[in-house]
């Protein structure tokens, strides 16, 4: 029933970590809460000076790229370390659906040709496809292909209101393709929703005939979408992680502080178990979200089920961490100053994000011989 | 000569084959190959504790007999650091060689009938005569294997004025003594794999004291910290322990398959493999020379694993679930979950909660030693042992 596996490697490199100090360094100087909190409300929820930063500066747009297409030439494990702390600071960018996404499709399908733009962040893309979309899924047909046109709607696409481009799966005459619009062009609008995560808002994309090139057919096609979504699903872990992991450092900073009863709250044992339980789920999402970034990386046969285990527990525990954090608050929690709220608000539509966490035991079961 | 060689050394002077098992393991342990981050004459090579993987895949690889170590787990585990550490020269002579041989087990004498958790309430005394031989009175419980050691770690209240921390000394007690008396103390399975010990004036020559007087307590950490430490060396393979057992049962037995037991087995699976990472994850750290504070999650996490799946396998089985294998009282030497049936193993999980800490203090120790959050008041923590109200 289980195949001979190699040992991953579950640990954080001195090279990883490095990459870590100064994402969390830059974030620290660049996106505070009460900043990412007051964009929120505004025209530009997104944080496009932050992200220009990030993409040029530290070059993350491109981590995953290949070098010969402008990249850094790294990969899942290094990826999943920024997300970690984007997730950390619920930071407002399109680094899931431009640098995870929508790049992991370019590069699946062999479609170079926009990879430097996007490398380097002078460029964002989307992948069109609902938010909820789950690995292994059918292809999606909401979008028809004819004579070089698409023609359709897709819903809920992340990070789709500050994409330049557009990586969209349709269906054509003879079959599946994915292909690419640009943004602006005739027949192509994007309507930004008002979304349940206003970190990382939604919108939908109404395609009327516009103009579209077609980077890949039929199994390429099919193959190259399901790629991003289980990278991303994967990776999204890594963000879930970094979600839970503020919730569980603010709550604890801030029961050592919060005096009642004339004691510190951190004093009370009901409040250190709850606490203690959420950090022992913690440390298995680490090693959870770990094993989906090396199995990525390494190619490993195991990746599907590495994927589907790492997000069936860490779509769940970071929704629990931030209802702890705004639990364990009080009133604080609930108020619209205190950042809590991004933080549930980002870790509840991340849990219905590439497929829920039932989605993914379901998917277990048959990955290892445990069907109904 | 390196570690490799030292072990193909042994290998060709003592061939597995044609050796009794003791006396290879007198020969391993004298060739320093028993435990090697132990000192040179002491059954080690002060080598790095990571090196004891390559000379035990290398032992088993030629067949070598083991030194059974789940039979004498509290002398390995938390008797040999302690007296490593603690013991004088002669102690450590006496007393590592047959622990780990296996020719003398070694039991523990710390809980008490009143002093379980709040360990450092016991009330045992030990009272040290003009002869400079102590004699102790008290009563100690859920003591493993006390029916077949021939050696105990004890602790014992020598000030009962002090405060209750501060008034606690560590001795090696001789089971043999005429003052010993073991009863079996019969458990929920039906068997009775503890103990209760009854001291009844027991001597014990100074010599055997670990440590000062008054200090048992700083001396029963590190005895303590090594037995929640206690995470094998080996990378666990998929579906190993409870998992497995409930999986199988599943796949070969779809009759018995329900949606709603379904979603739990799900859950479950998903449970037991983000467990088996994080015990992965902590092995690589470890072997690294960097613990992290994931092994004090390890046992919580286990505990209620092994709970939730050997009661959904109790469900799963339906009509059988409602059958026992066997109440026979026996005495077993080792816990054995999977050589027993479904009802023994959902029995026996609700003491993995309990035993070596329970779940409780091990949360009260995540919170305080990993997240730094406060203690909470304690009553007794500036009074002397016998002013407390008990």
């Amino acid at each position: 029933m289980t195949p001979d596996l190699p040992t991953p490697d579950l640990l954080y490199s001195e090279v990883e970590e490095e990459l870590r100090a100064s994402v969390r360094s830059l974030l620290d100087h660049h996106c505070r809460p009460n900043a990412v909190l007051a964009r929120c409300e505004g025209d530009q929820p997104y944080d496009l000076a932050l992200w220009a930063t990030l993409a040029g500066q530290l070059g993350l747009a491109g981590l995953a790229v290949p070098e010969e297409h402008g990249g850094a030439g790294a990969g899942p494990r290094e990826v999943a370390v920024v997300l970690e702390e984007l997730g950390r600071r619920v930071a407002p960018v399109p680094y899931l659906g431009s640098a995870v996404l929508a790049t992991t499709a370019l590069i699946a399908c062999g479609a170079a040709e926009a990879l430097p733009e996007l490398a380097s962040g002078t460029r964002r893309a989307a992948l069109a496809v609902p938010f909820t979309t789950a690995p292994g899924a059918a292809f999606p047909t909401a979008v028809t292909a004819e004579a070089g046109t698409l023609t359709g709607r897709v819903t809920s696409v992340a990070d789709g209101s500050v994409a330049d481009l557009l990586v969209v799966p349709a269906i054509g005459t003879d079959g599946p393709g994915l292909y690419a619009v640009e943004v602006g062009g005739a027949g192509v609008e994007v309507v930004r929703r008002t979304s349940l995560d206003l970190t990382r808002p939604v919108a939908d994309v109404i395609l009327a005939g516009a103009a579209a090139r077609r980077l890949a057919e039929a199994e390429t096609a099919v193959a190259a979408l399901d790629r991003a979504l289980l990278t991303g699903a994967g990776l999204l872990a890594s963000e879930q992680l970094g979600v839970a992991e503020w919730c569980l450092t603010t709550t604890v900073a801030y029961l050592k502080e919060r005096r009642q009863f004339a004691r510190p709250l951190g004093s009370f044992q009901a409040l250190k178990h709850r606490l203690a339980d959420l950090w022992l789920e913690t440390v298995g999402a680490r090693a959870a979200a770990r094993y989906a970034a090396d199995a990525l990386a390494s190619g490993s046969p195991d990746a599907a089920v590495a994927v589907a285990l790492a997000q069936s527990h860490c779509g769940a525990l970071a929704v629990r961490a931030a209802e702890e954090c705004i639990q364990l608050h009080g009133g604080i929690g609930m108020t619209w100053e205190h950042p809590a709220h991004l933080y549930l608000k980002r870790a509840k539509a991340d849990q219905l994000a590439l497929g829920t966490p039932g989605f993914h035991r379901a998917a277990l079961a048959e990955l290892v011989a445990l069907g109904a | 000569m390196d570690l490799l060689g030292r072990v193909r050394a042994l290998l060709a002077d003592h061939p597995p084959a044609g050796t009794a098992p003791l006396d290879f393991l007198r020969a391993r342990f004298d060739a320093g190959l028993a435990w090697v981050h132990f000192p040179v004459g002491l059954g080690g090579l002060g080598l790095a504790r990571s090196e004891q993987a390559v000379l035990e895949a290398e032992l088993a690889a030629a067949g070598a007999p083991d030194n059974n170590p789940r039979r004498i787990g509290i002398g390995l585990g938390m008797a040999a650091p302690t007296i490593l550490r603690y013991g004088t020269e002669e102690q450590k002579a006496r007393f590592l060689r047959p622990l780990w041989t296996g020719e003398e087990v070694w039991c523990q004498l710390f809980s008490e009938p009143g002093a379980g958790s709040d360990l450092a309430a016991l009330a045992a005394r030990a009272v040290l005569g003009e002869d400079g031989v102590w004699t102790v009175d008290g009563q100690k419980v859920w003591t493993s294997t006390a029916h077949t050691a021939r050696w105990a770690i004890l602790l014992a209240r020598t000030d009962p004025a002090v405060p209750k921390h501060r008034g606690i000394t560590y001795f090696v007690c001789d089971m043999t003594d005429p003052g010993v008396e073991v009863r079996p103390l019969r458990q929920i399975t039906g068997e009775a794999e503890f103990n209760e010990v009854f001291l009844t004036g027991v001597r014990i020559p100074d010599a055997h004291r670990l440590g000062a007087v008054g200090e048992g307590w700083q001396v029963a950490q590190t005895t303590l910290n090594n037995e929640r430490v206690a995470i094998g060396g080996q990378a666990a393979p998929r579906e190993s322990g409870m998992i497995g057992v409930v999986a199988e049962v599943w796949r070969n037995r779809p009759e018995l398959r329900t949606p709603e037991l379904h979603q739990r087995l799900l859950k479950g699976w998903a449970d037991a493999e983000v467990v088996r990472l994080t015990g992965e994850r902590l092995r690589q750290q470890l072997a690294l020379g960097q613990p992290g504070p994931e092994g004090a999650a390890m046992k919580l996490a286990f505990a209620r694993l092994a709970q939730e799946l050997s009661s959904l396998e109790l469900e799963l089985l339906g009509e059988e679930g409602l059958h026992y294998d066997d109440w026979t009282m026996t005495r077993p030497e080792v816990v054995d979950f999977t050589g027993r049936e479904a009802g023994y193993r959902y029995l026996r999980a609700k003491g993995n909660s309990i035993e070596g800490g329970t779940s409780e203090i091990l949360r009260n120790i995540i919170a305080e030693r990993v997240l730094g959050l406060p203690a909470e008041p304690r009553a007794d923590k500036d009074l002397p042992w016998k002013d407390v109200p008990r």
